[in-house]
């Protein structure tokens, strides 16, 4: 087991938080909670040892689109960057959902 | 159309309009069977009551244990869902998920003693203990099982085993102290699991690989057959939802299964056990008791 922490920029305030995943077998849990200030913080437990570079490209492209200030906590089990892209994209979907 | 198109053409569409049980996760199951908009949940994710045991063994935990504990109304009257999670580690039953599952049993008890009725309904999706925690998780399973116990002299505690991963170990001696089981085809109920009878006594043994073999043994159809679970529905969302209310509509049984000690201590005995497989095990469960 590998934690890894990043940090982003960011210009607004997050949505509400949300929880999206699960952590079995190829697949992974993020829970996205607002913060205050202007960065984004995010926090990776994976269960694949070696993959930070991998998981930087991830997040660098996925930040390019999001600029909520939030806390992004990740519980991987092995999930490929095509899950985790799509998971994200997911969270930003519930936290932005003002139906919920 | 031929008899056999008509035929064809209604299970097609029945299967279709079904919406599936098993392929939802734990938090999706238990918000289905709540009347609608009652969900509420009880220290969920970001409430963070991981296990403590997990990562001091190098294994991501998840947020919430893998039990979704939920607090809504079924048919209009209090209610608590009680699910597992069977795709974070098996439905393992670990110190914090057993504890959550137990305490909330417990709590429901509190309410029953003082005249407050709760309906208590077990999603069991589990292969039983979470071996990482060992001792710790048994001791949970025994006070969840302890807990059906005393609530069950109050109000029916009502099980539901959907599938795929079904139910095993300690968890499925606690799904048998519920006052009501509700099972699927696909759902499985056992002790031991096939594939660890198969590693301790052999292939010979079992072929936890030959699936019509198993199912035909401890299957949800199987089970029903025998009079060990109470209702056998279809993988449906309505079905499940709909048997849960029944259940408790139906009341407390007179006699809960696990009273009837001698009827089954008798049966076991009549066992040959060179001999027994699915079918002669309905024979011998169906006959009445001498």
């Amino acid at each position: 087991m590998e934690q890894l922490n990043f940090a982003y920029p960011a210009s607004r305030p997050a949505g509400q938080r949300a929880h999206v995943g699960v952590v079995g077998s190829g697949d992974l849990e993020i829970l996205l909670s607002p913060l205050t200030g202007k960065q984004a913080e995010v926090v990776i437990r994976t269960s694949v040892d070696g993959y930070g570079q991998v998981w930087k490209s991830v997040l660098d492209r996925f930040f390019t689109r999001y600029d909520g200030a939030a806390l992004i906590e990740i519980n991987d089990f092995g999930a490929t960057p095509g899950v985790v892209a799509l998971r994200l994209a997911e969270a930003v979907e519930v936290s932005e959902d003002e139906s919920n | 159309m031929s008899q056999t198109e008509v035929l064809y053409a209604s299970t097609y569409e029945a299967i279709l309009a079904r919406q599936s049980f098993i392929e939802l996760g734990a938090r999706e199951r238990a918000r289905a069977l709540l009347d609608v908009g009652s969900f509420r949940e009880l220290l969920g994710p970001f409430d963070h009551l991981e296990s403590p045991w997990l990562p001091l063994q190098g294994i991501v935990c998840q947020a919430d244990d893998g039990a979704v504990i939920a607090k809504g109304r079924l048919d209009g009257e209090p209610a608590v869902v009680l699910a597992i999670e069977s795709a974070f580690q098996g439905g393992s039953i670990g110190e914090v998920s057993g504890a959550k599952i137990a305490a909330t049993l417990e709590l429901v008890l509190r309410e029953c003693e003082a005249g407050r009725t709760v309906r208590p309904v077990i999603l069991f999706e589990t292969g039983g203990v979470r071996l990482q925690e060992a001792n710790l998780g048994l001791a949970a399973i025994a006070e969840i099982q302890a807990a059906i116990v005393a609530l069950r002299r109050h109000v029916p505690v009502v099980g539901v085993i959907a599938g795929m991963v079904g139910c095993f170990g300690g968890m499925s001696l606690a799904a048998a102290l519920c006052s009501y089981l509700i099972i699927t085809k696909q759902g499985r109920l056992g002790m031991n699991g096939p594939e660890v009878i198969e590693q301790e006594a052999g292939v010979e043994e079992l072929n936890a690989s030959d699936r019509r073999l198993i199912w035909s043994l401890i299957g949800g159809e199987q089970r029903a057959a025998t009079g060990l679970v109470d209702g056998l529905v279809e993988d449906d969302v309505a079905q499940i939802a709909a048997a849960v209310r029944a259940a408790f509509a139906q009341g407390r049984p007179t006699q809960a299964r696990s009273e009837r000690v001698a009827h089954y201590l008798d049966l076991l005995a009549r066992v040959d056990p060179a001999a027994i497989d699915g079918a002669a095990m309905r024979q011998l469960w169906n006959q009445e008791s001498l």
